[in-house]
């Protein structure tokens, strides 16, 4: 993992580097805003020396990474002139909040959906549900968002359209946001169930008369949630990927729209800190991921 | 001696997608929501096709006397808010979204099956370094990393394609690996390498065949999310120029004006759903038919 994470770094440090027109360039234009075609040559060179820029790239790659590791400094925004390790606490709980609470969602409306759809098979609510979810998957995210506010916020004026801190705020962006893993969670969940139902342990449950309830939930979720699991892992991903244009719509502050901002704004090193931020989360999660299963399928502990 | 018995063997090296080929067009045909699937792709892909002909009017044609306008006779699905016919903007756009995709699909599935089939078959440390790599590319939830490359690049049909495909590849090269490991081990192959074949006509008549149909499954797909990143970052303002008609873009103009044109976010939008929709069922249905007992999920 930490190895992963080391390689992410240099990655998006190489990508940060890459850009066209030099990083002193960006700095001074952002310092100058409204006097950009004053930037001359000479102050182009003054500020590469003092940050350092004229060296080779490993070389500051490795600088920076020391950095981090001895003092916690990831660098300094250009825009907000702040460290960019405070900017990004400052945005994290949102984030946190947000992504949480979708995933919250998905898993419980997703899994009791499933099971649901599992046990009416063919019946006409499985049909409905998986129509449903063939939607869930395919809307793109931001579309979501904007029917919702279109429909909640403008037509029936039930909750804000922009906004953080409330309750109400979080409505829309969560509902949003949940939609594609409610349904990547449901599908899994239904298939995962349905497998596990013809099982001949199930049958014997079954025969041996045991109620309905009982049997799913004694029975098959456990076996059956073995696949869910690692769909939840990845959904991981498509949330916080997600998280990034929900933010922006609803105006929520969270790293997500800190990452949109600071690339229109050539921000670099917040570019730099909310990757690394996000794919941090990420890793975080399907270590967890990992370890669950690892804990729920004894298979994988002792083969 | 030897040279007769290989020869031999090569002749009869395994032609399965033909057989398979003919067998899997028959299920295609026995399952209905297929069928309609693939009906509405072609026409899909003719109206992308043929959109300069059949859309009314120029998409890019600024007419700011008839800005923001509601669905009419004149304009079937409104103006945007520049006077821009809405109906020959999404046309065109169809052609952006499917060109694009299909590149990125295409050059994914030609690295990822390059890449896997170098790990899996020669193993040891190539299998090694190239695993890592993978893993390293895995580890982005994918849109933040396309948004990262863009942001590096600059926006840009090239650029949008390159960041693309940068992302998707090393899903194809995983699912490949894999499947060469599986692949390699069969008795034809053990057979193929006892008769002397070189490595590359054993990937080539061997491994590349066998594996293609669970990679097609991959493609089918992922073209559909491919189709949704592209909507995503154009959305965010971070994909294609300003002037190139697309579905996330023109939906991020139209949310200006959503409280007095609603439509103009409505319509773009069912658009991407319809195709993504599309590559769907397309792709749900080749993987339950080329493996039943499959658990789902896997792909996504």
């Amino acid at each position: 993992m930490i190895l992963t994470l080391f390689a992410v770094c240099a990655l998006t440090f190489f990508l940060m580097n890459v850009i066209p027109g030099g990083t002193a360039e960006l700095v001074l234009k952002h310092t100058l805003v409204g006097l950009e075609d004053s930037v001359s040559k000479e102050q182009v060179n003054q500020i590469s020396s003092r940050y350092n820029l004229d060296d080779p790239l490993y070389i500051q790659f490795f600088r920076w990474i020391k950095e981090a590791i001895v003092t916690g400094d990831i660098g300094t925004s250009y825009v907000f002139k702040k460290p960019v390790l405070y900017l990004l606490a400052l945005r994290l709980p949102a984030t946190i909040q947000l992504a949480g609470v979708s995933m919250v969602i998905a898993i419980l409306a997703g899994v009791s959906m499933g099971i649901y759809s599992a046990l009416k098979e063919n019946r006409i609510s499985d049909h409905i549900l998986r129509i449903v979810t063939l939607f869930g998957v395919s809307m793109p995210g931001f579309w979501v968002a904007l029917l919702l506010i279109l429909i909640f916020s403008l037509k029936l004026k039930l909750a804000p359209v922009a906004g953080y801190g409330s309750l109400e705020n979080l409505f829309l962006p969560a509902a949003a946001l949940s939609l594609h893993s409610v349904a990547a969670v449901m599908r899994v969940t239904r298939i995962s169930m349905l497998e596990t139902l013809g099982q001949e342990y199930i049958r014997f449950a079954k025969a041996k008369g045991l109620p309905l309830w009982k049997i799913v939930s004694r029975h098959a979720l456990k076996n059956a949630m073995l696949p869910v699991i690692t769909v939840i892992g990845f959904q991981m991903g498509s949330l916080l990927g997600g998280a990034v244009v929900i933010e922006k719509i609803f105006a929520w502050p969270g790293i997500g729209s800190l990452l949109v901002d600071s690339i229109s704004a050539r921000d670099l090193p917040v570019v730099q800190g909310c990757v690394l931020a996000i794919v941090t989360m990420f890793l975080f999660v399907h270590f967890l991921v990992d370890m669950l299963y690892t804990h729920l399928d004894p298979r994988i502990r002792y083969g | 001696m030897d040279n007769v018995f290989a020869n031999r063997l090569r002749k009869k090296s395994f032609s399965l997608p033909e057989a398979y080929g003919s067998q899997f067009a028959k299920r295609v045909f026995q399952r209905k929501d297929m069928l309609f699937a693939l009906a509405a792709l072609l026409i899909f892909a003719g109206l992308a096709l043929f959109a300069p002909f059949i859309s009314p009017y120029d998409p890019n044609a600024i007419d700011l006397k008839n800005k923001n306008l509601g669905p009419s006779e004149e304009h079937i699905l409104g103006t945007d808010y520049l006077g821009r016919d809405l109906l020959s903007r999404i046309l065109i756009g169809a052609r952006t979204s499917l060109s694009i995709a299909s590149g990125v699909v295409l050059v994914s599935l030609f690295l990822g099956t390059a890449a896997g089939c170098a790990a899996g078959y020669y193993g040891g440390l190539v299998d090694e370094s190239i695993s890592r790599v993978i893993d390293i590319f895995l580890s982005f939830p994918g849109v933040i990393f396309a948004l990262t490359i863009m942001g590096a690049l600059g926006t840009g049909i090239f650029n949008l394609m390159l960041a693309l495909s940068i992302v998707h590849w090393a899903k194809y090269a995983r699912m490949m690996r894999g499947q060469v490991l599986s692949i390699k081990k069969q008795e034809f192959v053990l057979s193929a390498i006892t008769g002397g074949a070189g490595d590359f006509y054993i990937i080539r008549k061997h491994i590349v065949p066998n594996a293609i149909a669970t990679l097609l499954v991959l493609a089918t797909i992922d073209f559909g999310h491919v189709i949704l990143s592209i909507a995503t970052l154009s959305f965010l303002g971070i994909g294609l120029p300003a002037d190139v008609p697309e579905w996330g873009a023109m939906l991020s103009a139209g949310k200006e004006f959503m409280r007095t044109a609603p439509y103009q976010t409505i319509f773009p939008g069912l658009a991407i759903t319809f195709i993504v929709i599309i590559f769907s069922i397309l792709g749900d249905g080749m993987r339950d038919i080329l493996d039943p007992n499959h658990e789902g999920g896997e792909i996504d």
